[in-house]
């Protein structure tokens, strides 16, 4: 087409990037030329995601939608950082505040909403800023303000006790301030719970530590340079040197005004989500007003997208928005809520059944009018969420025994749920994408859940659909679901799986990281972030033969500590088994205080961490210490946790402590796919906790021992799987090093071992280590001993180090935020 | 105007590998390529001020040691949405000094 029409976007949030994909993938790119405004400095990101920013359980890395280079290889022109003043509706042109004047065809307003700050005394520095300390709550901006106010200081109020006080109250929580949420109506979450279910969350929220004060209205922010306390209409007052204000939030709707729109609480639009004044401008998302609703959630804007670029495109001029029903989840760590629809019955004979159990913290709820689910309520368990939401959506026949909808005894289980959920129920509510979506893109030819996964968006907003996403994709594919090549691969720059890479590696004798991408890579070009995964991959293959390149290691592995926030290290030394000496914890102390080591702790794996070691210390540290490194920083074997064992406890079966020192220092800092923490323990009651690791050894009763793999109880939580029982400690360090030494050979980088065991079957396992059903087993024993014999404590490194400035500072003058010292 | 300043022998860099120098005031990162060539950037990480010169790179980016942002070496874009970095020119003269430009203020 030689004239493509003008297509302007104003505001690059969730909503505006999203009808544009919507648009894209109409063909738009072929009749419009697009440009967009945003007043972030950023491209798109899911703003779903900040709480868990701000909670530290979700990513920066992972929270682009759309990064800066989406714009340009979609041929999008982005002006990132302003903001539009006006639209001349008559001129077809938007204002922008860097004084650029842009012609439209058709223009989409996308402006979201801002936070509502109550008018009170104290909340305004002067009419542009907030007094120092207050914080909105909507932005990435405002989510790495208040991380970095909350680091220096103590105590915070947060104004607002609805889902966004709650998940920012919890944010601040994790980030260690003492937390008072101020709410005005009597209940937490009033909008969506009723009287019980707000009583029940309440008891929630306090366990997580969170001062509650309901029916407090807020009257002013008293401040001196910054932020001092709160005051309340009773008269009554909190001191705290940070306040959040989520109190609501106010549609954008400024610009519609001043360009003569009409507004009331959002832009007003008709079922294509067009200005009821203007067919060339649209407006969606959380700005736009349909049918006197306006939205606060994805959920209908994801509906609304598809309207608007279905009649933008003139690929179905039909298309219409009937409006949404929407759902919400509270993101609280260890708080469960989710409801829908109405919180309480309203007419006479709308039926309601009524769970309840205060004390546990479990409440639900589900209404029902004319046989159809019109609300529900779940706390504390959330289990049948997704059949609710379905029932919900859809108005799909409910169970005559009610109760079924509050507990499992009927409804589909999960596991059946991909065929029987029905075509239209949304799987991904953070990225809207239903059953329908999933299974068209697997018609269209895409095998992968990868590839579904990028084509769709599905699974990658909070994450909790991912398991439905890959049974309904595998469910479509009729099982014949392909894993994704590149998924395959062990590293992304050489398109081979890790048997194929490494016979590949044996028959042409590449022993460094560098004559791999010379061979083998694409172009023969290096890659930086291959770069790890194969220094140990060789290193296992080759033992001491192996070449080392040290640019081809990560930090930690150079200068073997792991680094920190602020560029400082952690020093782990190696106490075996977790058990020590008071000399051993002399020099420890001393080397505490003479290197000013701000923090001196415990570890989860039964040894002591030296945290906040300038790098260029760390020579003089490891000297003075005369302890081995306990490997705390690589990829590689970690500990072996013990017990006390037959020597002192009147339980003990076996010698665990013996053992597991003698497991220790066989295998210590051997480098492995992922890390490898074991446990030994002398009796069944498992004071190590033996099974939920790496492999888990316990003893029982006739001198035996149990010998578990798989085990994990960190980001996964998985029992291991019991590998085999033997006779002698003896057996137990062969099985061991045969099988560790399988995991290392065939387990895909960073693929621990609660991955690969499952993934690979216990029954195999055994076959092949226990049973020597591959003949490998002897082959195995003799590389797992070549690898122990190679093995040198890289400390002594300290001693003359391998590169100049080996220990050199990173960043020598700027004082960065330091890790706090207690 | 930018001046030149030595900044280092090239034998102070092991190859592939990066340090942080103080060079007119500012903090940057020299990068020694395995092709021979220097880059130079802002030491810090605009994320949350990672030190860079302990990245990880290749020919054409460093990542972050903290949280794995990705930077082009020459050009200072990030390949996974940060702002850019600042790139200064950099180059090995005939006696085997690295030399990096600074602009002045
Ligand atoms: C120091 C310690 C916490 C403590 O104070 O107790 C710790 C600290 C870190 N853990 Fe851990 N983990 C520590 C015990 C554990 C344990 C408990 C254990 O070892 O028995 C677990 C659960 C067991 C497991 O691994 O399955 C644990 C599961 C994790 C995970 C989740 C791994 C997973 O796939 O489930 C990570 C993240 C990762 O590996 O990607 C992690 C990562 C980390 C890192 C290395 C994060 C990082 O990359 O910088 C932390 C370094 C802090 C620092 O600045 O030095 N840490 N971490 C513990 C050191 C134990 C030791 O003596 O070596
Ligand atoms: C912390 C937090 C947690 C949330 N959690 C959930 C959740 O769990 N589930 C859920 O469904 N929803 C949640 N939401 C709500 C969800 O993020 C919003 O519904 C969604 O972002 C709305 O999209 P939008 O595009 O309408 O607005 P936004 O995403 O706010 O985008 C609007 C953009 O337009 C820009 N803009 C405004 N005016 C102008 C102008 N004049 N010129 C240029 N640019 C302009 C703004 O700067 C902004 O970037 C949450 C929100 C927050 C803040
Ligand atoms: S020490 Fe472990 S659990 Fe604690 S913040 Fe770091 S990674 Fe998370
Ligand atoms: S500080 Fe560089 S990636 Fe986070």
């Amino acid at each position: 087409m030689t004239n493509p029409q003008r297509l302007v976007v104003v505001g690059n949030g969730m909503a505006g990037a999203r009808a544009v994909e919507e648009i894209l993938h109409r063909g738009g790119d072929r009749m419009f030329s697009i440009t967009m405004f945003g007043d972030e400095p950023y491209g798109n990101y899911n703003r779903i995601l900040l709480s868990g920013l701000l909670a530290g359980t979700d990513d920066a890395d992972e929270i682009f939608l759309n990064p800066v280079e989406w714009y340009r290889d979609n041929g999008i022109t982005l002006h990132a950082g302003v903001r539009v003043v006006r639209i001349d509706r008559f001129a077809k042109l938007v204002l922008a505040d860097d004084g650029s004047i842009t012609p439209y065809d058709k223009l989409i307003i996308a402006t979201g909403s801002r936070p509502f700050y109550p008018p009170v005394e104290g909340m305004w520095r002067d009419d542009k800023t907030l007094t120092p300390g207050v914080f909105g709550f909507r932005t990435l901006d405002d989510c790495a303000a208040m991380v970095h106010h909350a680091r220096e200081h103590r105590r915070a109020v947060v104004i607002g006790g609805g889902l966004l006080g709650l998940e920012a109250a919890h944010g601040l929580r994790v980030l260690e301030l003492e937390v008072h949420v101020v709410q005005s109506a009597p209940l937490l979450m009033n909008q969506q719970l009723d009287t019980q279910a707000g009583h029940v969350l309440r008891r929630s929220v306090d366990k997580l530590g969170i001062t509650v004060h309901t029916g407090q209205r807020l009257t002013a922010i008293r401040h001196e340079d910054i932020v001092t306390g709160v005051t309340f209409a009773d008269g009554s007052s909190i001191d705290c040197d940070m306040v959040v204000v989520t109190a609501g939030i106010r549609p954008n709707v400024g610009l519609g005004i001043v360009s003569g729109l009409t507004v009331e609480r959002g832009i007003v639009v008709d079922d294509q989500l067009r200005s009821v004044d203007d067919d060339d401008i649209y407006a969606v998302g959380e700005c736009a007003q349909h049918r006197g609703e306006v939205y606060g959630l994805v959920a209908p804007l994801w509906e609304q997208a598809v309207v608007l670029a279905e009649h933008v495109t003139g690929h179905n001029p039909q298309s219409a928005y009937h409006g949404s029903r929407t759902a919400t989840k509270l993101k609280v760590a260890g708080i469960d809520v989710a409801t829908m629809g109405l919180k309480q019955p309203e007419r006479e004979d709308d039926e309601f059944v009524q769970f309840s159990e205060p004390r546990h913290g479990v409440y639900k709820t589900v209404i029902i009018r004319d046989d159809r689910l019109v609300g529900a309520t779940l706390l504390g368990d959330v289990s049948k969420v997704a059949f609710l939401m379905q029932a919900f959506d859809r108005g799909l026949p409910l169970p005559e025994e009610r109760i079924q909808l509050l507990f499992d005894i009927g409804t589909p289980a999960p596991s059946v749920g991909a065929a029987e959920l029905d075509d239209d129920a949304q799987v991904c509510n953070c990225n809207g994408v239903s059953k329908a979506d999933l299974v068209a893109r697997v018609r269209a030819g895409e095998r992968t859940l990868s590839g579904v996964m990028n084509a769709t968006r599905a699974g990658k907003g909070c994450g909790s659909c991912k398991g439905l996403v890959a049974d309904i994709v595998e469910w479509a594919a009729g099982g014949k679901i392909e894993d994704d090549p590149a998924a395959n691969w062990y590293v992304p720059c050489i398109p081979m799986d890790k048997p194929e890479l490494m016979a590949e590696i044996r028959s042409r004798g590449l022993r460094s990281v560098s004559a791999v991408f010379a061979e083998l890579a694409r172009d023969g070009r290096p890659d930086a972030a291959s770069k790890m995964a194969l220094t140990s991959l060789l290193r296992m293959m080759w033992g001491a033969e192996f070449v080392d390149e040290r640019d081809a290691r990560f930090v930690n592995d150079r200068v073997h500590a792991n680094i920190q926030k602020d560029g400082t290290f952690s020093v782990v030394p190696q106490i075996k088994g977790g058990v020590t000496t008071p000399g051993e914890l002399r020099r420890i102390a001393e080397v505490a205080e003479r290197y000013e080591v701000p923090l001196v702790k415990l570890t989860g794996g039964q040894r002591i961490d030296l945290l906040g070691v300038r790098k260029e210390n760390l020579p003089k540290v490891w000297a003075d210490l005369g302890m081995p490194s306990g490997h705390a920083y690589g990829k590689s074997f970690r500990t072996v946790k013990t017990c006390v064992g037959s020597d002192f406890c009147r339980y003990g079966l076996g010698d665990s402590t013996a053992l597991g020192i003698a497991i220790e220092e066989r295998f210590k800092g051997l480098e492995s796919p992922g890390k490898l923490k074991l446990a030994v323990a002398g009796c069944p009651r498992n004071c190590s906790e033996a099974l939920v690791k790496d492999l888990g050894v316990v003893a029982v009763e006739g001198g035996r021992w149990e010998i578990y793999v798989g085990g994990a109880a960190g980001a996964h939580v998985r029992k291991g799987d019991l590998l085999t029982t033997v006779d002698s400690p003896d057996e137990v360090m062969t099985i061991t090093g045969r099988f560790l030494q399988y995991y290392r050979e065939n387990a895909r980088w960073l693929e621990r071992t609660y991955a690969f065991v499952p993934r690979v079957g216990i029954d195999h396992v055994r076959a092949v280590v226990v049973s020597d059903s591959e003949g490998i087993a002897a082959r195995l024993d003799a590389a797992m001993q070549a690898s122990v014999a190679a093995y040198r404590d890289p400390w002594l490194e300290g001693e003359n180090p391998v590169t100049p400035g080996q220990f050199r500072t990173a960043l020598p003058l700027i004082v960065l935020p330091r890790v706090p010292v207690r | 105007m930018s001046a030149e300043h030595p900044v280092a022998r090239a034998d102070d860099i092991p190859v592939g590998e990066g340090r942080a120098h103080v060079v007119a005031g500012q903090q940057i990162a020299v990068f020694r390529l395995r092709d021979g060539r220097i880059r130079a950037v802002q030491a810090t990480c605009p994320h949350a001020g990672g030190p860079l010169a302990d990245g990880l790179i290749d020919d054409t980016v460093v990542i972050c040691p903290l949280h794995n942002h990705t930077f082009d070496l020459a050009t200072g874009c990030s390949a996974t949405g940060q702002p850019a970095i600042r790139t200064y020119p950099a180059h090995l003269d005939d006696n085997g000094n690295i030399i990096v430009s600074v602009p002045q203020p």
